[in-house]
């Protein structure tokens, strides 16, 4: 009993929360890549450069703050950066879309076109950051790192596995939830909400019952920036922040919002927890879950690992390839690719 | 071919601004970027056959690069025995049960038609044809790599000239754009940007993880060249004859003989560098024009006018009773195989592969820019595009540091404003990149030199 209980702490530590808190990352960052793509009908390459941009301000407010000696106690400093970073980097989407995308959409461009557009965008805002921050890793999170640590736990329950709970790990996901439903609520219940999925599902028709797609897509781009903003610090919060990550972060968030069913809000959160879920249980080494599991005669003498943790990139990239075959247009039915 | 007036000033900018940088900067500096010039408008045009052509997008452009990496290698690096010994059979065994699994499963697919027992029977013997091949792989892996990891754990290659490795690199990379195009070119276009990226990446994991093939991040240095080196030129004869000779009038008002030997001998060390550079310039000229050329045949030929004919209407070619997906295919794989041939140069010219060296922002979002810039569907386009961009890339760093000491010229220089601003020099690329592509996409969106209308 006593084993079966430690093979489930184990892979709680080591599959389930963070699986979680990664996951929330990537679904918060697909929402964004879907409501763009839904909205506005094209594959933003910026996004990730874009959060990395939110988290940039957001870091540079927490020094700031940390300077001034104001803090959250035991609560990291950049959740009160968080709202500075936030309206910047909805006025930075803004300011992208008035200078940049607009003139396309006026023009009725093809998708691609506007994908390569916002490639231009994304060589943009990593210049800007490059030039404003450096490359350099940052830990920005400061406040009580732990909530429970490995160590407490196992005085606590007396079992041999610990079961390690990180702050970060539990903001991210509380912020998640939160997020999530006001962002579900908003598209449900309000009237801008329900314009934008009007707009969405038939452009035309929206048009023709009085919508007024300037409105619709300036609200697109304050809920992008929201999302783009805070998972971009969470992710930085989480494991560190680096402007590098941000653009290989990109395809993992776009594998999630295709894997769920692109332009489907629900499926891209989904999708990201599909996505996170599968690259850390494929890499992860079993050994420790099966050694508390079966007998020591039949122990599996390797790490059971199914690919090495080299292949993390590779896997969400092979789900989308094989959901892609299987059912195009992912698994919440978005649009037909 | 005939070239317009503009085409002619197009091609006079490149040839100037070399000429330019080689008395601005010493000829060195000019040739190394012109060979990496070459180098880019190759990568250019084969971007350009798939895109400009045909419409059909490629983002895979690092991972055919990094394939032709990998084919310098195999084909000029020496066959190491002792690996081939220690693992060469255990790799044979699993590439074996490999074609075997995938017979058996293509023969499932052929005869069982219950969709449900198909997916069954599938999976499990995926499931557990994987599990015996790895047995072997990692057993043959673990073993190669154990060879003396120092200096090889890898297998090595062939041993052959490494010039041979071009038309092999071509291949490779050929060979994985048709698994991706069979895979995923039925996408539509933006999904097919993402799915070609993706797999560029796995590629480039691949290269970079599997040691035994490749060295991975360990990297393979020591290439052999297909031109000479410069410390065999430096005592050479012939080549202290054709400085001397070149140099003569130089030499001559040097009077004392000492001093004038002094002369000579720098003139030699300077000389045999930018001698090994002309070579690679011309024998990467010479693949340039042969692509060129085949490349701008086959754009006039019926075939061309069929691809235009697909990329602006496809639905018509496709009424038309042309084969649409295969013809896709076709022209993915012959983009990708140019690519290839390019990746394979590149190692050629550094020497040595570097598998982390392959990212995406330098080797597919730029090469996309030098084709968005140059002009999709005009193969002069695509050369003017790569040179232009891979000029200014290079050249941002000290047209940058100018324009800040203009701009801070009235701070202190250790004001941290400006200090700042000069560490950060290397990423006002970036900058300009994306200010040159955006504007070029609004006010020049069919590339500077665009593609010509032809009613033929």
């Amino acid at each position: 009993m006593i084993d079966v209980l430690n093979s489930i702490i184990v892979l709680l530590n080591f599959i389930i929360i963070p699986g979680i808190s990664y996951g929330s990352q990537l679904a918060l960052g697909a929402l964004g890549v879907t409501f763009v793509y839904a909205i506005l009908r094209f594959a933003n390459f910026a996004h990730g450069e874009i959060m990395s941009f939110g988290a940039m301000i957001t870091i540079l407010f927490t020094w700031f703050f940390q300077s001034q000696n104001i803090g959250l106690g035991i609560l990291p400093t950049a959740l009160l950066a968080l709202p500075v970073g936030i309206i910047a980097t909805i006025i930075l989407c803004i300011i992208s879309d008035k200078f940049v995308f607009q003139y396309y959409r006026y023009q009725k461009s093809v998708p691609v076109v506007l994908a390569m557009v916002s490639i231009g965008v994304m060589f943009v805002i990593n210049a800007i950051i490059r030039i404003i921050i450096g490359t350099e890793t940052i830990k920005f999170s400061d406040g009580q790192k732990f909530i429970m640590k490995a160590k407490q736990f196992k005085v606590m329950t007396g079992l041999n596995e610990g079961l390690a709970l990180k702050s970060s790990q539990v903001i991210t996901i509380l912020i998640t939830i939160l997020l999530l439903t006001f962002t579900f609520w908003f598209l449900q219940k309000t009237k801008t909400g329900k314009s934008m999925r009007a707009f969405s599902d038939n452009e035309d028709l929206a048009l023709l019952s009085g919508i007024n797609p300037d409105r619709v897509v300036f609200t697109t781009w304050i809920i992008v920036g929201v999302l783009a903003c805070v998972a971009g610090t969470l992710y930085g919060l989480d494991k560190s922040y680096k402007p590098i990550i941000y653009l290989n972060l990109v395809l993992p968030i776009f594998a999630s919002a295709i894997v769920g069913g692109i332009g489907s809000p629900f499926g891209a959160v989904v999708g990201g927890y599909i996505i996170a879920f599968s690259e850390i249980m494929v890499t992860y080494a079993y050994k420790k879950f099966f050694v508390y599991l079966l007998p020591s005669s039949i122990e599996p003498t390797g790490l059971v690992q199914l690919l090495s943790t080299d292949y993390k990139f590779a896997v969400s990239f092979s789900i989308l390839v094989i959901v892609l075959l299987i059912r195009p247009s992912g698994i919440f039915k978005g649009r037909v690719l | 071919m005939k070239f317009e007036r503009y085409e002619w000033l197009a091609i006079t900018i490149m040839i100037s601004l070399f000429i330019f940088v080689g008395f601005i900067q010493g000829w060195s500096v000019s040739l190394v970027i012109l060979n990496m010039c070459i180098i880019s408008a190759i990568m250019t045009m084969g971007v350009n056959i798939s895109w400009g052509y045909a419409g059909v997008i490629n983002f895979g452009v690092m991972g055919f690069l990094a394939m032709g990496g990998l084919a310098a290698v195999l084909v000029s690096y020496p066959p190491i025995a002792e690996s081939w010994q220690a693992g060469g059979r255990g790799l044979g065994i699993s590439f074996a049960l490999l074609v075997l699994l995938v017979i058996a499963v293509m023969y499932i697919n052929k005869t069982i038609i219950q969709k449900r027992n198909r997916y069954i029977l599938n999976s499990l013997i995926i499931f557990f044809g994987i599990l015996i091949i790895r047995h072997f792989y990692l057993n043959a892996t673990h073993n190669i790599e154990d060879v003396n990891p120092a200096i090889a754990g890898f297998l090595g290659g062939l041993g052959l000239p490494i010039i041979f490795s071009w038309i092999v690199g071509g291949l490779f990379a050929a060979g994985v754009a048709f698994v991706i195009g069979k895979v995923a070119l039925g996408l539509r276009s933006d999904y097919l940007a993402i799915v070609t990226l993706g797999i560029s990446e796995i590629v480039v994991s691949v290269l970079k993880h599997e040691e035994w093939l490749s060295r991975g991040v360990k990297n393979v240095m020591g290439l052999k060249r297909p031109v000479p080196y410069e410390i065999d030129l430096q005592n050479a004869d012939w080549f202290i004859n054709l400085v001397a000779y070149l140099n003569s009038s130089k030499l001559n008002n040097i009077i004392d003989l000492s001093d004038r030997q002094q002369v000579l001998n720098n003139l030699i060390i300077d000389g045999s560098g930018i001698f090994v550079k002309l070579s690679y310039a011309i024998l990467f000229l010479i693949v340039m024009l042969i692509i060129f050329y085949f490349a701008n045949k086959a754009q006039l030929s019926p075939w061309g006018r069929m691809m235009r004919a697909i990329r602006d209407n496809e639905t018509a070619a496709n009424a038309m009773g042309k084969d649409v997906v295969k013809q896709h295919l076709i022209i993915f794989v012959i983009g990708a195989a140019i690519v290839g041939v390019a990746g394979a140069m590149l190692v050629t010219l550094d020497g040595l592969f570097t598998p982390s060296g392959y990212r995406p922002l330098r080797f597919t979002f730029i090469i996309w820019i030098m084709v968005i810039v140059g002009g999709s569907g005009n193969n002069l386009g695509a050369i003017f595009g790569g040179f232009v961009i891979w000029f200014s890339w290079i050249e941002a760093a000290p047209l940058t540091t100018f324009i800040i000491n203009q701009f801070t010229a009235g701070l202190e220089p250790t004001n941290a404003l400006k200090l700042h601003l000069l560490n950060s020099v290397p990423y006002f690329r970036y900058l300009f990149m994306g200010l040159i592509l955006l504007l070029i996409l609004r006010y020049r969106p069919k590339g500077i030199i665009p593609e010509k209308v032809r009613h033929s």
